[in-house]
């Protein structure tokens, strides 16, 4: 191990400071993923809430160093168990990180299964690559796992398409858990899902957070749910993070104004007043505005808002705002 | 797609059921041919010439350019079918009597059923003595019971005797060859009218120091012979049509099997890691796919050699950087950028591993069709190298027939078998893997099967 990856006695499973992902595309460089910076301690579940197009997925293709052939800027720090992951080379980083320590649960997990595999060969397939085991152990490991989601075992021999979508979601976390990783990053997990299978999948995630020890970066729009589940929560918008704090002052008084319009968009059942919404759309990341990404659609925006961007402030969350600086 | 269900799918074409029990049949005959006349005793057959243990031509019993006899069954007025009739293997008799002077008695009986003419007779002797010759009398018994004295002569070592150059015999027989003389009524007759009915050749044979012996094999040459006809070097086709057979399947099937296998994981090689392989792959196609194929097989028989294993491996060659390798890549466009190539890549597997497991088995089913198409016409491409002159020069193959009755000018002789029986084979061999290959593109591309 060099001395740029030596541990360096980090009490944090994961840190992440200024990471940045841009891609380049025929209209200009897109901005997915800017100055992001957070931490996640170990056992603990942090969820990354935003609208669409706000950069999570990029971030968590960011930390997984899953880059997509355009990609323009990729910088950053990124430590993981106090191992500096960005300056592996790929072939370290595939061998040594991907589902060694970290592992993901990709969006659209339905589609991620191969469709020539059965479910089971493919769960037992990262042990194989990783720990060069025998595939009978390899498949006993997945067999495990399949009890820890909650898949019966005799569906290992079947084919992805001949599996539920509930299912499928399971054997994907299933393959996530299978080398035992202390990070496991799940992409919209439960999106396409019915609320029914939803509330499951979060339970089975819960009980895996207790009896495996496993820290997640769960990236969802399922605000409602994922209260459930998130110790501490992050909110982005357009690239960037505007709030991180722990869940129980996040959900319940939200202080960035972004943060405290997306929760108040969350209908509530049998609730008399219309859900809130936010007018107008993010800004282009093509060319993010100069001062503050939320200036243009923020009811409480004041002149320093445009002109220069804010920094982090306020007391029990972390808020990106001129409100709190 | 599980196998078995792909089997089950199969059976509902009959093109399909057809297909597969013409190549089932092609397939017992390869194995057949290949145990029955193993590879080197093949290539002695087929290379024909003199045996060195017994001084006689290999195919000595067959007469040139004869036809099969099943030719028989479509014809009104038969044709003589060439016999061979041993006192050493029991198809003719023999009887000693030992004394001062041993007496071997020995009857040919010959079945002449024909309405024309035998080609040629000749009697074949082996003969063991120290110095003094056997001594042996010939009678003919012809089926009414009369019987003439042919010849009187003693025999040497490796002695034959050839009926029709016995000029002593033909001036008996009124000036006729004694091949249509002995089998006619009168031979001083204006037209000749053959007699049919049982024949009888006697031998009578004297042996004069003991321990010394005496066989003969009487061989009258027909028209007709074995059940594929001779050619022009007494050859039976026989062995070249059987022999083809496991040489044209496993010629086709490696040709197919090399190139769409390897033509597909070059073609995954190249879209997975992109940059300059899939840039270097793409030009090795385009200029590949301007090079004349055939002027080159046929450059390399001409100047390299003609080895059915070099011109096997050209062929590959040649055939990987084909058009099926941008047709591939296409797919395998489409292919590398679904969610579950990412996902692969996401827990870490390898580029191989991406190629092998992930990206390759989703071109299978375009595959399979593809390959058992192609096949025939690697047999037919090893067939048309042959008929240029071009075919391995000791392996009998069909191509090899086809040459061979295209230099004698069989055709223009009226020997349609030594063409079409080759022909046919490669037809229904043909035939037989576009029945399957077309019913196994409907199956895995159900897009094709219509209403």
């Amino acid at each position: 191990m060099s001395a740029a990856t030596a541990p360096t006695g980090d009490s944090k499973l994961l840190r992440v400071e200024d990471l940045a992902l841009h891609f380049s595309t025929t209209r200009g460089v897109v901005q997915a993923v800017d100055e992001v910076s957070f931490d996640l301690d170990y056992n603990e579940a942090i969820v990354i809430l935003g609208e669409s197009g706000c950069g999570k997925t990029s971030l968590a293709r960011a930390i997984l160093r899953l880059l997509p052939r355009n990609t323009a800027l990729y910088s950053g720090k990124v430590y993981l168990e106090g191992i500096e992951t960005m300056a592996l080379s790929d072939e370290e980083f595939r061998r040594d990180v991907r589902w060694v320590k970290m592992s993901l649960v990709p969006q659209a997990a339905m589609n991620s299964l191969n469709p020539v595999l059965k479910v089971g060969d493919q769960v037992a397939e990262p042990m194989i690559e990783h720990y060069n085991v025998k595939k009978g152990e390899a498949l006993d490991q997945a067999a495990r796992m399949f009890q820890h989601v909650g898949v019966p075992v005799e569906f290992m021999r079947r084919y992805a398409f001949e599996l539920s979508g509930g299912m499928r979601q399971r054997v994907a976390l299933a393959m996530a858990l299978v080398t035992a990783p202390r990070l496991v990053v799940l992409d919209e997990p439960t999106s396409a899902l019915d609320v029914l299978t939803q509330a499951n999948i979060f339970n089975t995630l819960k009980r895996i957070k207790q009896e495996l020890q496993i820290s997640f970066i769960l990236i969802t729009h399922d605000i409602a749910t994922s209260s459930e589940l998130a110790d501490r929560v992050v909110v982005m918008y357009a690239g960037q993070i505007v709030e991180v704090g722990n869940s129980s002052t996040v959900f319940v008084e939200p202080l960035h104004p972004y943060s405290r319009k997306l929760l108040a968009s969350v209908p509530r059942l049998r609730a008399t007043q219309d859900p809130d919404f936010i007018p107008g759309h993010p800004p282009s990341l093509l060319n993010p505005p100069q001062g503050c990404r939320f200036a243009d659609r923020c009811p409480s925006r004041f002149d320093r808002c445009a002109e220069e961007p804010p920094v982090f402030g306020g007391g029990r969350s972390q808020v990106k705002c001129w409100l709190y600086a | 797609m599980k196998l078995k269900d792909t089997f089950k799918e199969l059976f509902r074409y009959p093109s399909a059921v057809v297909g597969l029990l013409i190549i089932l049949l092609l397939v017992v005959v390869a194995i057949y041919a290949v145990l029955k006349i193993p590879y080197k005793e093949a290539i002695r057959l087929w290379r024909g010439g003199i045996d060195q243990t017994t001084g006689l031509d290999i195919w000595y019993r067959n007469p040139k350019y004869a036809g099969p006899v099943w030719l028989n069954l479509l014809r009104r007025n038969k044709l003589p079918v060439t016999i061979a009739l041993s006192t050493a293997d029991g198809s003719a008799s023999k009887s000693v009597q030992t004394g001062e002077v041993n007496v071997i008695t020995m009857t040919f009986p010959i079945e002449f059923e024909a309405d024309e003419f035998a080609a040629d007779m000749i009697l074949f002797f082996t003969s063991r003595y120290q110095e003094k010759k056997p001594h042996i009398s010939m009678t003919w018994i012809k089926p009414d019971g009369s019987s003439m004295r042919i010849a009187d002569m003693s025999v040497e070592k490796g002695q034959t005797y050839p009926f029709g150059q016995d000029t002593k015999l033909t001036r008996k027989l009124g000036g006729v060859s004694p091949i249509k003389a002995l089998f006619v009524k009168d031979p001083t007759a204006k037209t000749l009218t053959i007699e049919k009915g049982r024949y009888e050749l006697q031998i009578l044979a004297f042996t004069f120091e003991p321990g010394s012996d005496l066989d003969a094999e009487l061989v009258i040459y027909g028209q007709l012979a074995g059940l594929a006809g001779t050619d022009h070097l007494r050859r039976d086709l026989g062995v070249a049509l059987l022999w083809g057979t496991p040489v044209a399947l496993a010629f086709g099937l490696l040709a197919a099997l090399g190139t769409t296998v390897t033509t597909m994981v070059i073609a995954a090689i190249g879209t997975w890691f992109s940059g300059w392989v899939d840039s270097l792959i793409q030009r090795i196609t385009q200029v590949n796919m301007v090079l004349p194929f055939l002027p080159i097989l046929i450059m390399i028989g001409v100047f390299y050699s003609r080895s059915i294993f070099v011109i096997l491996g050209a062929t590959i060659l040649l055939s990987i950087f084909g058009a099926s390798i941008i047709s591939y890549r296409s797919i395998f466009l489409q292919v590398r950028e679904s969610a579950y190539i990412d996902a692969a890549r996401a827990y870490g597997a390898g580029n191989w591993r991406i190629i092998f497991s992930y990206l390759t088995p989703r071109i299978i089913p375009l595959l399979i069709p593809q390959l058992v198409i192609g096949i025939p016409s690697y047999v037919f491409l090893e067939a048309s190298l042959a008929v240029l002159g071009l075919g391995d020069p000791s392996l009998p193959t069909w191509g090899k027939i086809i040459s061979d009755a295209q230099a004698n000018g069989a055709l223009y002789q009226g020997l349609y078998y030594w063409v079409l029986e080759p022909a046919m084979l490669l037809i229904i061999a043909g035939l037989a893997f576009a029945l399957l290959g077309f019913s196994l593109d409907r199956i895995f591309n159900p897009r094709l099967r219509g209403q």
